[in-house]
């Protein structure tokens, strides 16, 4: 096997630790481990029982393609696989929602971007040239009157809330849409933004609960 | 130890050197001692404004280069035995001095002067770094127009990250305008870029036709602007003024037409 390796195999102390390259086609994968395991590695590979953590890196693998990997590792008997991990899945889910919620204070002015992963919680204005993005929800206590895009990691759920929604433009995953006169409604109620089959709409956030329908829970008599 | 005050507006027109000297020069009137620093390098006015163009020796990148003292290039002003002013220089261009030099500068003004006031060039490049780097404080220019309003907010958020605080000059202030509700209200401005406010300035005719004689209008009492700019000074040291109104003066005959209700 001439060509660029996929698959790294190194020892650590709890066992062996295959780092699959997340760039190549699975089947290659399959391939190069089904190779490894028969042909150059099997001294090192035979022997007492083999804790193995498989790692792939940010490749995005179904149950079953997991448990291919599986299936051809245990092929030897002494490999005992422990986990197959990851990245992708490690990532939080891109939807703010049960993420930690940031809390600032203060007013993002002109030509100031506040950028942050998860949701944000903005005490204070963000003014006209002012942007922030975040990858989960935004909520402004205060006038919204900048630039806000929520769910910029492409999460559609995610929703912007602001005491007084006065946006130059709202941006939500990838919507981008700017304030037609009908969203003035003028009189003072908090609104919130949020995507409707791939369009931007606007409600009073007492309507939130609709949308997110979550366990209530009563205290009390 | 002196007080620098640094005018700035990010736009440009809105009024920043006009308002360096008439503050500078209305400083001077309460009796202290005040040096004004033009940081327009290639683009100067404020000798112009002052009229002092033609005394013009050395200027702030001689100093800052070392060709001259400080001392030398100080401008004394034709009308005050306390006011100076150091000129930019005309030939240079924003980038042929550092922030460090200028707050050295300034910090050796602070030694022998009450005020230092500080005109900054339009923009937010190098000229403003420049001219923010010695200050102690901050007036933000602006106009009751939607584009200075945006500058201005741009320009507050800059002060802030340098950790100089900003108050708020509204300038050219038309009160008939504000009265059709053609113009920015006061409140609205204040509202939306979150400062104190230091004082309003109605437009004025006579601002135009001083700066053109070299003449700062702060010393032709008869001029409303003129008495915002005293106004304002006096609040710079610390005494309460109250805002002025806006209202036109009104003569004997109008206010007895208005009287009879048929003004």
């Amino acid at each position: 096997m001439t060509e660029k390796q996929h698959i790294t195999i190194k020892g650590v102390k709890e066992g062996l630790v295959f780092l699959l390259d997340d760039r190549c086609e699975f089947s290659a994968l399959l391939d190069e481990l089904h190779y490894k395991l028969e042909k150059t590695h099997q001294q090192l590979l035979t022997g007492p029982l083999i804790h193995v953590h498989v790692k792939l890196g940010s490749r995005e693998t179904t149950e079953d393609e997991k448990e291919q990997i599986k299936s051809v590792l245990r092929q030897r008997g002494n490999l005992l696989v422990q986990s197959i991990q990851s990245e992708a899945e490690q990532q939080p889910q891109p939807d703010g929602l049960g993420q930690e919620l940031k809390v600032m204070t203060g007013i993002i002015r002109s030509g100031q971007v506040i950028a942050h992963e998860g949701s944000l919680l903005l005490l204070g204005d963000l003014h006209p040239g002012g942007s922030i993005i975040c990858t989960g929800d935004i909520y402004v206590m205060g006038t919204l009157s900048g630039m806000a895009h929520a769910g910029s990691a492409g999460n559609t759920e995610s929703i912007i809330a602001a005491s007084l929604l006065r946006p130059t433009q709202l941006r939500i995953a990838e919507v981008i849409s700017r304030p037609p006169e009908e969203w003035m409604t003028g009189d003072a109620a908090m609104e919130y933004a949020f995507l409707q089959d791939g369009v931007m709409q606007v409600d009073k956030t007492t309507q939130l609960f609709r949308m997110r329908k979550e366990p209530l829970v009563y205290k009390g008599v | 130890m002196g007080d620098a005050i640094v005018v700035t507006s990010g736009k440009g027109g809105v009024g920043k050197t006009t308002t360096s000297a008439n503050l500078g020069t209305a400083l001077a009137l309460l009796g202290k001692k005040v040096c004004m620093v033009d940081t327009d390098i290639g683009l100067r006015n404020l000798d112009v404004v002052m009229g002092l163009e033609n005394r013009i020796v050395f200027d702030l990148v001689d100093v800052a280069e070392g060709r001259c003292r400080l001392q030398q290039a100080l401008v004394k002003d034709k009308r005050f035995e306390e006011l100076y002013m150091l000129p930019a220089a005309q030939t240079k261009d924003k980038h042929d001095i550092q922030p460090e030099q200028v707050r050295d500068i300034v910090v050796e003004l602070k030694k022998d002067f009450d005020y230092v006031i500080i005109d900054c060039p339009a923009g937010i490049e190098q000229g403003f770094r420049n001219a923010v780097a010695g200050a102690d404080r901050a007036i933000v220019v602006t106009t009751p127009e939607n584009a200075a309003v945006r500058d201005a907010d741009r320009v507050i958020g800059l002060l802030e990250q340098s950790n100089v605080s900003a108050k708020l000059v509204i300038n050219r202030i038309r009160p008939n305008m504000l009265r059709t509700g053609e113009m920015l209200e006061i409140d609205e401005v204040c509202q939306v870029l979150a400062v104190d406010l230091l004082g309003i300035v109605p437009d004025d005719e006579k601002v135009i036709k001083s700066a053109n004689a070299g003449e700062p209008t702060v010393m032709d009492p008869s001029s409303r602007a003129a008495i915002a700019y005293r106004n304002i000074a006096r609040r710079i040291l610390g005494d309460m003024v109250p805002l002025m109104p806006l209202d036109e003066k009104s003569g004997a005959f109008k206010r007895i037409r208005k009287f009879l209700g048929i003004g």
